[in-house]
């Protein structure tokens, strides 16, 4: 037993100055990072947040009527107490639609960050590790990235018909690119490290390695731009559906009934601006949260790869 | 204003030091005040002319002392808790940092380990060393030109108006740490600290580098810190030596009373762990040959031809090299940056495909086998990286990285396991190791971890690819010990690539000398080191520092 040599405790003197970390454990960053996380914006973006999804969830139980119920003898009320922030242009309830809409946000947001992730990362790690798929890949990307998102959203959908599903496809679509890189770039920093080719000497399978040694790496700099995506779907799903290419217009989403509701604006402002303040707090709620994660992980990982 | 006093100043200071450390203390910054101290209550002085070297393993606090003496240290992490620094008088932990930067250069200066770190990469290195010139001096463009000019003269550059022009990654390391020093040294500094500033060069340059510094240091008189963990150059170069341990002064001394006369233990143990290059004497191993490489050929650069053909472009990494290993024997392969070591040990492992030529494990060449039929052989043949902190996957348990390639070659997990932990416990680890993580350990023990991870596999043939290179002195003594009961015990035979010829000594049966891609010499670790036939092999062997010095035995080389 000759544990003699230097000590972790005594590399963490110079570790603090070299900014090489004696590294954190998977155990150990936890607790640290809520620490760093736990700042008054987070937790009122996050509070924000909460409420926005539990409103969104529990629509249907929060005193709101069919949001889709015509009635033409309630056309453009104001805010009563039978219609707590007044009646469209088709006497529809805009409380209940308006919850209902962050359904569809919430939807939407979700599904393109987990979509666009998920293929993101299969992709990207494909790439970055064989490097006769990357020069291949990484060509179709460049071209995706170079057609402004929206324009390729509203071609796709006009190609296949409008439903939550094409939509969702097609705010995933041009996303993907980023993803790819961001992970490719993580692949590449990390694939000649020392441990990766050890374990190729120790004939570990190349699927596996990219499970085990590879694919850990990308998950923090993932979960940051998760977020950043989340948010963005939401926005462009509500410019998609203000647009009149987004969800079918039988769906209230917050996009649509600011579409519809820009006409009366003199009139109910309120149809552009309920909708249009929820949106905003959800999407400012996401960025903080993201850019709050981005902090908290970032440093770390630098130092760590 | 300083260069004009600066004469009347050397008088002065002859008996005055130029910096006088007095009991400072560092801590690292805590969330409630200081936190633990780095650097306790340490006390040296250092006078004109002279050279001080502080020697200590990592985390003795000595890049500290020296960021500290610089106004350097990082405000979030470190901050000095007591004591004084003082340059010809000044306290420089009461300075405001307007002074401080008005002394940086003026009064001292600091050259780096890394040159090309310490260098602006996008902007021209004439201009760099002029910009020191430019922000604290009056003179007109002609004259700081022609100072510039002067100055890259009296670091030998070649062809000083061309270097002038030249980017930092037109110029070699050498050449670099050279601008680095005019850099330092324009403004004639009454104080030099150099950390570690010829670890990252190759053993011929470092010996010029050595020469540079002293020379310019008898003609400005300038005091010179030298901070380095390498005795070799401590013995070359030190008129005194401090001795650091875990921020503390362990020892004094000049620097033959460190070197033959250590007082404290932790001295002494520390100079005797410096391998000696004089080579043991052993039998050659006699053992059925494990590993034949043949006209092993590598080409960076160059890529096969869509038509199937190898294109003969690319730079020459390897070129036919040759080499036999056998059962139990050390084969080392030195050479400087560049030569194509690790070339061969990349190739060898199949890491890299090498472009042509054979490698014979056991009988079967594997040089061009495709992944599949290589998969049965990789566990014939393990390896072990320069880098202890990159080597093991630090999300992952110790225990789960060892057992990692059993559990491919479908040996059952409980199987797997007790063969780690008796792997553990030939590499002199607790067994509780197997359940904690990477971070948990020092550089040496996760080189033990490492080295646990290879021989679990039962491996014929052990690649240690500059395996005791990152290690402290006294922490490489230990794993050189360990690799060399291994090959004993388990009867591996190891390619042991190095850079230091003290390491290859120690441990080599054979050595195999490569330069530019070509082996140019090889014979029995006594005869190249000792009766080296090449011009080359001597001009590696006579540029180790410190070769004069037999630090085993506490004297000087007969």
């Amino acid at each position: 037993m000759s544990m003699t040599e230097t000590t972790t405790e005594t590399a963490v003197g110079t570790a603090a100055i070299s900014g090489a970390p004696p590294g954190n454990g998977p155990a150990a960053s936890r607790s640290p990072l809520w620490r760093t996380l736990r700042t008054t914006p987070v937790i009122v973006a996050l509070g924000v947040l909460t409420i926005l999804v539990f409103v969104a969830c529990f629509a249907p139980w929060l005193w709101t009527v069919d949001p889709v119920q015509i009635n033409p003898a309630q056309r453009l009320r104001p805010i009563s107490f039978e219609h707590w922030l007044g009646t469209d242009a088709y006497g529809r309830d805009v409380y209940s639609r308006v919850l209902y809409g962050g359904r569809i946000s919430l939807i939407v947001g979700l599904s393109v960050a987990v979509i666009s992730m998920a293929v993101g990362l299969v992709i990207g790690v494909v790439a970055g590790y064989f490097r006769w798929v990357d020069a291949i890949v990484m060509r179709i990307m460049d071209g995706l990235m170079a057609i402004p998102g929206i324009l390729l959203a509203i071609a796709l959908v006009s190609l296949s018909g409008s439903s939550i599903m094409t939509v969702i496809i097609a705010i995933t679509v041009p996303e993907i690119p980023r993803v790819v890189r961001l992970v490719r770039s993580v692949i590449l920093s990390v694939r000649n490290e020392p441990y990766v080719e050890a374990a190729v000497s120790l004939g570990t399978p190349t699927v596996t390695i990219m499970l085990r040694h590879l694919v850990p790496n990308t998950i923090p700099p993932l979960i940051v731009q998760g977020t950043y995506i989340f948010a963005s779907a939401i926005l462009t799903e509500a410019i998609l559906s203000f647009l009149g290419a987004g969800v079918p217009p039988e769906n209230s989403s917050w996009g649509n009934i600011m579409a519809e509701g820009r006409t009366f604006f003199q009139l109910i402002p309120g149809l552009v601006l309920y909708p249009g303040i929820l949106l905003s707090m959800m999407v400012l709620s996401v960025n903080i949260l993201g850019d709050a994660l981005r902090d908290a992980l970032d440093p770390r990982m630098s130092r760590r790869l | 204003m300083n260069q004009t006093e600066s004469s009347a100043d050397a008088a002065r200071s002859a008996q005055q030091p130029v910096l006088t450390i007095d009991k400072l203390s560092v801590a690292l910054v805590g969330e409630h005040g200081p936190g633990r101290p780095v650097v306790k209550s340490l006390s040296f002085d250092v006078k004109a002319g002279e050279t001080v070297c502080i020697v200590g393993e990592s985390g003795s606090g000595k890049s500290v002392t020296s960021l500290a003496v610089m106004g350097l240290l990082p405000k979030d992490s470190l901050t000095p808790t007591g004591g004084r620094i003082l340059l010809e008088g000044e306290n420089l932990l009461e300075a405001s940092q307007r002074r401080l930067r008005d002394l940086r250069t003026t009064g001292m200066a600091m050259v780096f380990q890394e040159p090309m770190t310490a260098l602006n990469p996008v902007q021209r290195v004439g201009e760099q060393v002029d910009e020191v010139l430019r922000l604290h001096t009056k003179l007109g463009r002609e004259e700081r030109r022609k100072r510039v000019i002067a100055m890259l003269e009296s670091v030998h550059l070649p062809d000083v108006e061309r270097i002038y022009r030249s980017y930092p990654h037109e110029l070699s390391g050498g050449q670099r740490q050279r601008i680095v020093i005019a850099m330092a040294l324009i403004l004639k500094p009454r104080l030099l600290i150099a950390d570690e500033p010829t670890t990252a060069l190759d053993v011929t340059t470092q010996k010029q580098i050595l020469a540079l510094i002293k020379e310019l240091q008898t003609e400005q008189g300038t005091a010179v810190i030298f901070i380095t963990h390498d005795f070799g150059v401590v013995a070359e170069i030190a008129d005194r030596i401090v001795v650091m341990n875990q921020g503390s002064v362990v020892e004094t001394g000049t620097r033959d009373e460190i070197l033959a006369h250590p007082k404290q233990d932790y001295t002494r143990m520390l100079v005797s762990s410096v391998p000696s290059l004089i080579p043991h004497h052993r039998t050659q191993p006699t053992g059925e040959t494990v590993l034949t490489v043949k006209a092993l050929t590598k080409y960076y650069g160059s890529s096969k031809s869509w038509f199937g053909g190898a294109t003969a472009s690319g730079t020459p990494a390897a070129q036919d090299v040759d080499l036999i290993l056998r059962r139990g024997e050390v084969v080392g392969v030195v050479g400087e940056s560049g030569s194509g070591k690790s070339t061969v040990a990349r190739c060898v492992m199949r890491l890299i495909d090498p472009n042509s030529g054979e490698i014979n494990l056991n009988g079967t060449d594997i040089a061009t086998m495709g992944r599949g039929a290589l998969m049965p052989m990789r566990k014939r043949i393990q390896i072990v990286f320069q880098d202890p902190y990159r080597s093991l996957n630090p999300r992952r348990r110790v225990g789960e990285s060892i057992i990692e390639g059993l559990l491919n070659y479908n040996v059952s997990r409980a199987e797997a396991e007790s063969k780690a932990r008796h792997a553990l416990k030939t590499v002199g680890l607790p067994e509780d190791v197997y359940d904690r993580y990477p971070h948990q350990f020092s550089g040496g023990q996760r080189q033990r971890i490492c080295i646990a991870r290879a021989l679990v596999m039962e491996p014929d043939v052990l690649v240690a690819d500059e395996a005791v290179s990152a290690l402290d002195v006294s922490v490489q003594a230990q794993v050189l010990a360990l690799l060399d009961e291994v090959r004993e015990r388990v009867g591996v035979g190891v390619l042991f690539i190095t850079h230091d010829l003290r390491v290859a000594a120690q441990i080599c049966d054979t050595i195999i000398v490569m330069q530019r891609g070509r082996i140019v010499e090889q014979g029995t670790a006594v005869e190249v080191l000792t009766k080296p036939r090449e011009s080359y092999t001597r001009a590696l062997i006579e540029a180790a520092p410190g070769r004069h010095w037999d630090f085993q035995h506490f004297r000087a080389v007969a």
